[in-house]
């Protein structure tokens, strides 16, 4: 029987998770100095609906449960918001998060496997997670295991052509336990995609590879929570979840300007950003 | 004259054919092994596995990035992925992958480069691998090994898929001579093994090097030159005692190597007798250069690593070893 750990919780408390991962990565980044905060806002809801909205099967004292649905971090700069959920979800104590980024610290810029509970692959290096993730199906396979794989990309990482070898092989493999998450934020580091690397038409790309395609709110928990589910009925095919998003989600002045990609707030501005989370 | 012809050695098979039957062996006596394979299994040698275990073996086609990724989650999975695929090929595509899916924790995963060298000759540099060596050094929980022999061979593929950890094994295309004896030979990670015993100089040498170090033995012989060779199959972790104790014991070294000397066996082998007890040396392997394409044989010559340029480099260290000495 596969079990359901968390309970089904209402989309308003969902909401105040929402709400406490951000306050959470924008501690962790101004204290850290450093860290990609906007990459993470974008991809709040995503993975509270993952963690939080009764999608990922995962028992948090068992990190090694073989049943375990796998959550792949691929834009692995988003790492402050996976210590974050983590640390909420139960893998380890919430004090680790203040040790983002110091030396002798197992809470790295970017995630590396077996270092804390809960990360299934290191990753920062863009473009690897859907085939490290096919790799889980395929061997899943082989165990007897009936898990899903979810695997959250970043639009400007679709541009690693790596990305694009395993969109292939996935539908070969006809991985219908595999769901891709789309962090939709039109903004890759230095500019607008459309501008750096047009990635349009998106959508009609991913059918064309043999995926089915679901398009989300990607900052509406519920929107999000909807479109998994009707991925996780998709047989025979991988699956992918489109998510628009935008990016520094919840700062409005980290919202306007992507410079911001990579940049920690400093204290006055984390100050002014904190608010702005906590009234919204 | 072939490969181990002056040592009259007993000539074997291509290594790669050698490497295909030991690995057939391992999976039939351990189901834990899967195959990656980047469309190259009828001469990388895993076809036989792919017919007898189709459902362990996986094509993923020329995708090599993708190859090593998805080998990393097999990985996770309790599998042990030997991902295999032409050396130059899978190295270069995928060294990313490598380095970020396998190496920074340490997978359990194997990585397979066929084709190593500059022997596998005609179809010339696209198709060599004269930086996989370099390009494996470089990814520090990596295991290297270079075995030399269908014997040593056969225990390297077993030791492999037994110890925990990346490990990657370079075979190559040239047909090799039996070095040890065909049922048995000493073989531990990073144990270096003396093939031949001599006091005057060490020849150190890896995979098929080593059977042209022990045909420069027999030619140095004649002169009245005894030189010791050392089968250097484990170049990560390095056999620092081996060298030392050569270094010390008879005073010269020369390396040789189906490589690039930057950054091969040979830089490897300096460091440690620097480290430990300063000896003259020389160097054979590939200068900085691309190779023609053509015959193996004759691109041996042509860039300098035959027995006799092997021979050549013993005269001039052992001579070194006297001015030193008088000095
Ligand atoms: C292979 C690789 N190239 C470059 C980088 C540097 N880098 C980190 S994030 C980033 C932009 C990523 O954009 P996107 O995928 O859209 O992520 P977002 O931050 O917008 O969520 C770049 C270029 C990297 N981490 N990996
Ligand atoms: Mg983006």
């Amino acid at each position: 029987m596969p079990e359901t750990l968390k309970q089904e919780r209402s989309l308003q408390d969902l909401k105040e998770k929402a709400r406490s991962l951000r306050l959470d990565v924008l501690e962790m980044t101004t204290r850290a100095g450093s860290g990609h905060p906007s990459s993470s806002f974008s991809s709040v809801e995503i993975l509270t609906a993952l963690y939080f909205g009764d999608i990922l099967r995962y028992r948090s004292h068992q990190p090694n449960w073989p049943e375990r649905d796998r959550f792949i971090l691929s834009k692995g700069h988003a790492a402050p918001l996976l210590y974050a959920v983590l640390s909420h979800a139960g893998y380890f104590e919430r004090e680790m998060l203040w040790r983002l980024r110091q030396v002798d610290s197992p809470v790295e810029g970017h995630p590396i496997q077996n270092k804390l509970p809960g990360i299934e692959t290191t990753s920062g290096s863009l473009g690897k997670g859907i085939s490290v993730g096919l790799g889980h199906v395929l061997g899943g396979r082989l165990n007897g295991l009936k898990y899903r794989v979810y695997v959250l990309l970043g639009d400007g990482e679709c541009e690693e052509g790596q990305i694009w070898e395993a969109a292939i092989a996935a539908a070969h493999f006809k991985a219908d336990n595999l769901i891709a998450i789309v962090d939709y934020n039109k903004y890759q580091e230095t500019g607008p995609i459309s501008r750096e690397m047009a990635l349009e038409p998106f959508a009609a790309k991913w059918r064309a590879f043999g995926w089915h395609v679901e398009e989300a709110d990607g900052h509406d928990v519920g929107s999000v929570i909807e479109k998994l589910k009707s991925a996780q009925a998709v047989t025979g095919q991988p699956s992918v979840v489109i998510a628009h998003t935008v990016k520094g989600k919840g700062v409005s002045f980290v919202e306007a300007d992507y410079t911001f990609h990579g940049r920690a707030l400093k204290p006055e501005q984390a100050e002014k950003a904190r608010e702005e989370i906590l009234c919204s | 004259m072939q490969l181990g012809e002056k040592a009259g050695l007993k000539p074997s098979k291509p290594m790669r054919d050698v490497f295909g039957d030991a690995f057939l062996e391992l999976c039939r006596q351990n189901p834990k092994i899967v195959v990656l394979d980047g469309d190259l299994c009828n001469t990388t040698k895993t076809l036989a596995v792919r017919q007898e275990f189709p459902e362990r073996f996986f094509n993923i086609g020329l995708a090599e990035s993708n190859m090593v990724s998805i080998g990393a989650g097999l990985a996770d999975c309790g599998f042990i992925p030997f991902i295999t695929s032409m050396s130059s090929f899978l190295l270069c595509n995928a060294y990313d992958q490598l380095r970020l899916s396998i190496a920074i924790a340490g997978l359990n995963a194997k990585v397979v480069g066929s084709h190593g060298g500059i022997t596998l000759g005609k179809d010339g540099p696209t198709a060599m691998a004269i930086e996989d060596l370099a390009l494996m050094g470089g990814l520090p929980t990596f295991t290297i090994l270079v075995p030399c022999d269908p014997t040593s061979m056969h225990l390297a593929v077993r030791a492999m898929a037994e110890h925990v950890g990346p490990v990657y094994l370079r075979s190559s295309r040239v047909a090799i001579p039996h070095i040890y004896p065909e049922d048995d030979c000493p073989f531990e990670i990073g144990v270096a093994n003396t093939v031949r015993q001599g006091s005057d100089l060490t020849i150190i040498g890896c995979g098929i090097m080593v059977a042209a170090a022990l045909d420069a033995a027999a030619i140095l012989a004649e002169e009245g030159i005894q030189a010791r060779v050392l089968d250097m199959h484990t170049l990560r972790p390095m056999d620092t005692q081996a060298i030392a104790a050569a270094a010390r014991e008879t005073g010269a070294i020369v390396t040789a190597e189906e490589h690039l000397l930057h950054g091969g066996m040979g830089s490897n082998v300096a460091r440690a007798v620097g480290a430990t007890h300063p000896v003259p040396m020389r160097f054979i392997g590939l200068a900085d250069t691309y190779t023609d394409s053509g015959d193996p044989y004759d691109l041996l010559k042509k860039y300098g690593m035959t027995a006799e340029d092997i021979a050549q480099a013993a005269r001039e260290v052992v001579a070194a070893k006297g001015e030193t000495a008088g000095a």
